[in-house]
């Protein structure tokens, strides 16, 4: 018989209610899922039981605490505005995502890579093994990318992405999320993550955003309406901040 | 107040029209005469290949630079498209996602770094909530991490040469979970 939403809220709650006990009794929060979080079924095979291994960071010639550089060549000067990489206008409600690339000390980290891709207003991916029923739009790819400026800012202007299936379980849907690819200085600080928009009612359902199981982190995946940013006539605007992680080695000496 | 950092999430199945780029696995440039080659699968936890799986590579330069450059995904300022490497400078960063097979090759030049030469490895997946870090180490030797590993673990991070394959060609699987499961890294 196949897995029911309900059967997933229920694996969800569990975990969520083991993980809110061990904080009553003082455990750390924990800003990361765990990687073997069964609700989400393709992380069953794809996590390693053994655990990780530490590697000092302290040691400066480890080499992942540096990390990959792009320059201006690297991007070009529309790659930000996924609304004109077409000959058309894409479908879809307009928005502007601003915010600030960060490390752990709350400082701007410059000039780095900023990816993003996400589904169209449909929500459907331009990707030829998406088979989600809804339309593609010729005028929406979907992929943008950045460089973070000296005030660790970045900005995208694209349409709001549509709710999507997914074969988790029979009725899976993912709430609206931008999927967003950023670098720092060091190696170490990589991170690949999603974005949400505030209140949407999948939230609770989704054992993707459920699988990080500190309320306060699942917070932080969510976007706030900025009517600041919002653009007159034009678009809605959506601040974001990401916080890169990574040994007290990457954020305690002066990043470049 | 120190800020918190941003949760982890999946790379999900669909990143293929967005993160690889062309000339990604192409690190060394054309025709250079040091270059090597490092290649593998990607296994699940049942053996399986996967698919679709994202490696992000980063190394340090033949002279040991641990600077980078830019340019690993130039762009056409007139088409918007992607010109590919210039064909002389090394970046230290390439990218390949693993094929229909679960398998990966990337072309680069051999590491410069102090001590063991390495190829810091970072692993993306659908089912992977949060990326996985590994090395490929060209030779085996003294080294911190190696030798506070047993034997078993200690070889899935040695990649071995490849020679019936191709001349200075390095073989480097990558076991997600079980038998042989591949030792990834946590950096404190
Ligand atoms: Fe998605």
């Amino acid at each position: 018989m196949a897995l029911t939403q309900s059967d997933i809220d229920t694996e969800i709650d569990e975990l969520q209610h083991a993980y809110d006990k061990e904080r009553a009794a003082g455990a750390p929060p924990r800003s990361h899922p765990a990687r073997d979080y069964a609700p989400y079924r393709s992380s069953l095979l794809r996590h390693p039981r053994q655990p990780l291994v530490a590697v000092d960071g302290g040691d400066p010639e480890t080499v992942e605490l540096a990390g990959p550089v792009f320059g201006p060549t690297d991007i070009t000067e529309t790659d930000n505005d996924l609304t004109r990489q077409h000959a058309g206008e894409p479908l879809g409600e307009r928005i502007t995502v601003s915010g600030r690339l960060l490390d752990r000390a709350g400082r701007p980290v410059r000039g780095q890579l900023i990816e993003l891709w996400q589904a169209n207003a449909s929500g459907r991916y331009a990707h030829l093994r998406d088979q989600h029923p809804a339309p593609l739009d010729p005028n929406f790819t979907g992929v943008g990318r950045t460089l973070t400026d000296d005030k660790g800012r970045y900005t995208f202007t694209t349409v709001k992405p549509g709710a999507y299936p997914w074969r988790n379980h029979a009725n899976a849907w993912r709430p609206a999320h931008i999927h967003f690819s950023v670098f720092g200085t060091a190696f170490t600080q990589r991170l690949v993550t999603q974005m949400y928009f505030p209140g949407d009612p999948l939230f609770v359902h989704d054992p993707i955003l459920r699988s990080v199981t500190d309320p306060a982190a699942r917070e932080r995946l969510v976007a706030r309406y900025d009517h600041a940013l919002s653009r007159p006539e034009f678009s809605l605007g959506y601040a974001w901040d990401i916080v890169l992680d990574g040994p007290s080695a990457t954020w305690i000496e002066e990043g470049r | 107040m120190t800020p918190l950092p941003t949760p982890s999430h999946t790379v999900g199945p669909f990143y293929g029209y967005a993160l690889p780029f062309p000339e990604g696995e192409r690190m060394a440039p054309h025709g250079h005469p040091d270059r090597i080659v490092l290649h593998g699968h990607v296994y699940d936890g049942a053996g399986a290949p996967v698919p679709d799986a994202l490696l992000d590579f980063w190394q340090a330069a033949p002279d040991g630079s641990l600077a980078g450059a830019p340019g690993s995904m130039r762009r056409d300022p007139v088409t918007g498209g992607h010109l590919g490497r210039n064909g002389t400078d090394f970046t230290g960063f390439g990218r390949v996602a693993t094929d229909a097979d679960g398998h990966y090759a990337l072309s680069t030049l051999p590491p410069g770094n102090t001590g063991l030469p390495y190829i810091s490895v970072c692993v993306f997946a659908r089912g992977l909530l949060h990326h996985l870090f590994t090395r490929a180490y060209l030779r085996d030797g003294a080294d911190i991490l190696l030798d506070s590993l047993p034997a078993e673990r200690r070889a899935t991070l040695v990649a071995r040469p490849d020679e019936r394959a191709a001349p200075r060609t390095y073989r480097f699987d990558i076991r997600l979970q079980g038998e042989g499961e591949t030792v990834f890294l946590e950096f404190t």
